[in-house]
């Protein structure tokens, strides 16, 4: 029986976790006070990159080596905490946020201090209204006490932090239409390069990463890289926050130390399918990963892992579908999330979320012939990597692994579907019986 | 064409603000040079509105990303995003009235129209879809029929997918939502309670039904 591996959510349940004096009892913001009173920038830096702690939003790149990139000197310098957590199945960053947001804010200033940041801000989804309240007044707390501010601690080191809502934008959690949207605007994505480490939040210098990345930061400072590397793989350090969600009995947050497999989080944790169901597929990475099939269940559950079964461990959302539900239901409801989501700026997949969700609704409604999952799957091709940013390649993937790895039962949904079609237009009166056709 | 009141709390747009389109869908008039930013001394802001925007303008190095917050403020105010809130937002914060309708209409959390005081969304993402939530969708729409104050809407993943099925009402997270709950739910917001206590996120020893309290 697979256990959590409880670090981000050690102690979580402690009441008044998200006030500082609780946060401070159990031995919070101790890592500031060392990052900032004993180590320079370039030990910091150091001990960030030496730890492995990949990005846990979604791509996974080294947290300490983006946090490297930043062009040293005095200039107007950013870090923007992406916490617009909107990918469909992970609500992880929602529960680091509402129970211990001083946490948060303490890897804020470490990683802002190591990046030579003076400005940082939280961007939060807007529909995170209890969240962000929350942090509201724990950045209160934190300015109150020093902690934010300038000459922390006596270090000469400014953090200014501010909470930023978001109004309801998937795409606002791709990090240079995040910043579009910081900076009051529609949040189209930008042509990269520059990259924003060079060029990004109002033209400066920008370090951005995830809710739960940057509260890991002062684990990795409090316990040293060392400690950190001892749980995980070689490539995947550290523990994870695993959102399970669907057909499962115990939907919900677990932490599992990288590398385990993944069998034991959606049987052993999350009480595997509803009695009497298989897993018929899922996704390992929130829904713009590539699905898995139940074989694949036995894999570790890590970067290098799922990327090797050719998907991705992405936002570390595993959604579970169960033999009861069809395919084509699946791959319509997600293709309408990315059209709905799309912000029309690249052609392709404004064009092509549009035109995936118009063929699945053929299929269902039995317009289409097997020809059609050519041409479903050709379109998927013709979006991936063709736009400035990913969410066109996101639905493309699992759109396009569903259509590769169940294409059996698409052509049965779609024989299907147009025999009932063809009787329902026979029952109406609106076409003549087939056998009159033939003759 | 009529145009439909607001009914938000605060002032009724009156169309009455000079320069102010009365009406979005109408032929624009290509006589007119193009809107530019509003004189503050010809409209007439409500001074709590003016503060708070002006307050959202100062947290930041530019003041242009305050117009989310700021919009948000006056949509509380107005009830919804009309004609002359994001006028009064222009002229508090030197922008055309163009610009913050490009934004408008690019956010799902702000409101075109006048849609009544309750918002509830209820997510229909992936993830809550394989859990039931289009029937609790259909359900609370059906219970809702014909009260005119709430906008009730699917919405794309809100975050709690653990939850599901589930609504985010007036922002307030509830799950899971039986479908059979549904006119629970629309009479407590007739009634101006919280709709199903304790089962909202943050609520008081809120759980999910299946855990020992570790995760909500």
């Amino acid at each position: 029986m697979a256990e959590q591996m409880r670090v981000l959510l050690d102690g979580i349940d402690e009441p008044g976790l998200n006030t500082i004096d609780v946060y401070e009892r159990t031995g919070g913001y101790q890592a500031m006070r060392k990052a900032l009173t004993q180590m320079d920038v370039d030990t910091i830096l150091a001990e960030l990159k030496d730890s492995g702690l990949r990005g846990r939003g979604g791509a996974g790149f080294s947290m300490g080596t983006k946090a490297s990139f930043m062009p040293k000197g005095a200039m107007d310098k950013y870090l923007c905490c992406n916490a617009d957590e909107s990918e469909p199945g992970t609500f992880k960053d929602r529960l680091l946020m509402q129970k211990n947001p001083h946490r948060l804010i303490e890897g804020i200033i470490i990683a802002a201090v190591a990046a030579g940041a003076n400005k940082a801000f939280i961007y939060i989804r807007g529909e995170y209204v209890l969240q962000a309240d929350v942090l509201d007044a724990a950045v209160k707390e934190a300015y109150g006490k020093g902690y934010l501010g300038s000459d922390i601690l006596g270090s000469g080191h400014t953090v200014d932090l501010v909470v930023h809502r978001g109004a309801g934008a998937y795409i606002c959690g791709e990090e240079t239409g995040l910043l579009d949207s910081l900076e009051g605007k529609r949040g189209n994505p930008r042509l990269k390069p520059p990259f924003p480490a060079n060029q990004g939040l109002y033209q400066g210098p920008t370090l951005i990463n995830n809710v739960e990345t940057l509260s890991n930061v002062p684990v990795v400072i409090n316990k040293g890289a060392e400690w950190f590397k001892q749980n995980g793989t070689d490539q995947s350090s550290g523990t994870k926050l695993v959102s399970v969600s669907g057909n499962v009995q115990r939907p919900g947050n677990y932490e599992i130390e990288l590398g385990i497999p993944a069998r034991e989080i959606v049987y052993d944790l999350a009480g595997g399918p509803p009695p009497g169901r298989k897993v018929k597929f899922w996704f390992p990475g929130g829904s713009s990963a590539p699905v898995l099939l139940e074989e694949d269940l036995d894999r570790p559950y890590s970067f290098e892992s799922m990327a090797e079964a050719g998907s991705m461990l992405g936002s570390g959302a595993i959604i579970v579908v169960d033999d009861s539900v069809p395919v084509v239901s699946v791959c319509l409801r997600l293709a309408q999330f990315y059209r709905h989501e799309s912000c029309g700026k690249c052609v392709p997949c404004r064009e092509g979320t549009n035109w995936t969700v118009k063929m699945l609704e053929r299929i269902d409604s039995g317009e289409a012939t097997p020809m059609d999952l050519d041409l479903l799957a050709n379109v998927q091709t013709n979006i991936i990597g063709n736009c400035l940013c990913v969410l066109g390649d996101s639905m493309a993937m699992p759109v396009g692994s569903m259509v590769k790895k169940f294409r059996g039962e698409f052509e049965e949904h779609i024989e299907r579907a147009r025999e009932a079609a063809d009787r329902l237009s026979v029952e109406l009166g609106v076409a003549a019986p087939p056998s009159d056709q033939a003759a | 064409m009529t145009r439909p009141q607001a009914t938000g709390p605060g002032p009724r747009d009156t169309g009455q603000t000079p320069g102010v389109p009365t009406d979005w869908d109408a032929p624009a008039d290509l006589s007119k040079d193009p809107a530019v930013v509003p004189d503050l001394s010809s409209v007439d802001v409500p001074a709590e509105l003016e503060r708070e925007i002006r307050d959202h303008m100062a947290k930041y190095p530019n003041h242009r990303s305050a117009a989310l917050p700021a919009l948000m403020a006056a949509q509380r105010v107005h009830g919804w995003c009309s004609p002359d809130a994001i006028w009064q937002v222009a002229a508090v914060m030197r922008v055309t009235p163009a610009y913050l309708s490009s934004i408008t209409t690019f956010y799902d959390m702000f409101n075109t129209e006048p849609l009544g005081h309750h918002q509830v969304y209820v997510c229909t993402s992936v993830a809550c879809n394989l859990r039931n939530a289009q029937a609790l969708l259909e359900a609370l729409q059906e219970a809702g029929e014909g009260y005119e104050d709430a906008n009730i809407r699917g919405f794309e993943c809100l975050g709690a997918c653990d939850m599901a099925p589930m609504a985010s009402i007036d922002g307030r997270y509830v799950g899971p939502i039986d479908p059979d709950e549904a006119s629970d739910v629309i009479d407590a917001l007739k009634e101006g309670r919280p709709p199903l206590p304790g089962r909202g996120l943050g609520d008081d020893g809120f759980k999910l039904p299946w855990e020992d309290g570790s995760n909500g």
